[in-house]
């Protein structure tokens, strides 16, 4: 697993560039990880981050879009508003967890 | 030592992929295989159209969305559970079988939090997804746009539907 440097910390990544240590991650980081796609980050934005950080520990894996819906209460519609085209790729990406494996 | 940032690439560019996915079936288990793989193309950005034609009218008629059923009869692949023993055809048509099978796959689905027919509709709906009827199932069910769902985009034609679909990779289901 290469690391690379985020924010001035080291930070550990698979090959795609997610982040693979849960602990690594900090706000900070998120935002840097958010510019690199395009997203700027709205407190609507970090409520979602927190919940999936949050879903993470508790389910032990990344949250797929319809349970970020039905779990979290952030609609579908709006996740696509606020993380365009990909919408449960890039949430984990910025979120420092892994892809969802969930088919739904 | 730290090597230079990697990103995912998440397809900024813009491909112009489509997907059209022809669901033509009425049956529980055969509506989700296109709904599955709808939601997915949606949530990899990419525009995405469902056809419902036929038996697949079922999915999105208002009364009858809620009601599609699974039927165990001329499926071979039926075991009983947790074995590999074929469970026989014999005893698939006995009265109720149709109602217990699809109780269970019904349970199944919920176990693994997959939306019902409609909810999944309307989860494919809000990701950007469009629906389209087929004319002829809608003449032949006799059945107008206020039979059908209120996300349904419109009633088309077979060329309707062959000139929106240029370019589109297709999945007949």
């Amino acid at each position: 697993m290469p690391t690379i440097e985020i924010a001035s910390k080291p930070v550990t990544v698979n090959e795609e560039g997610f982040m693979t240590v849960y602990d690594e991650w900090s706000e900070d980081i998120a935002k840097v990880l958010a510019a690199q796609v395009e997203i700027e980050l709205t407190p609507r934005h970090w409520e979602v981050i927190h919940f999936l950080r949050e879903d993470y520990k508790k389910e032990g894996e990344s949250s797929t879009s319809r349970h970020t819906q039905t779990v979290g209460g952030f609609p579908i519609k709006e996740q696509f508003e606020l993380f365009p085209k990909k919408p449960a790729k890039k949430m984990s990406y910025i979120a420092g967890l892994p892809k969802p494996k969930g088919c739904v | 030592m730290t090597t230079p940032a990697i990103v995912p690439n998440f397809g900024s560019e813009d491909t112009g992929r489509k997907m059209a996915i022809i669901c033509s079936k009425g049956n529980l288990d055969m509506a989700y295989p296109g709904l599955i793989l709808g939601n997915a193309a949606l949530g990899e950005g990419i525009e995405t159209h469902l056809f419902f034609t036929f038996w697949g009218f079922d999915m999105i008629i208002k009364s009858r969305m809620d009601d599609l059923q699974f039927s165990p009869a001329g499926n071979t692949a039926m075991h009983l559970p947790g074995t590999n023993a074929h469970i026989p055809q014999a005893v698939m048509p006995v009265p109720g079988m149709t109602s217990m099978a699809t109780h269970m796959l019904k349970k199944q689905l919920d176990d693994l939090k997959i939306p019902s027919v409609p909810d999944f509709l309307e989860q494919i709906v809000a990701a950007g997804g469009h629906l389209w009827a087929c004319r002829l199932s809608a003449d032949m069910n006799k059945v107008s746009e206020t039979d059908l769902r209120d996300d349904v985009e419109g009633i088309i034609s077979a060329s309707d539907f062959i000139e929106m679909t240029e370019g589109a990779q297709l999945l007949f289901i």
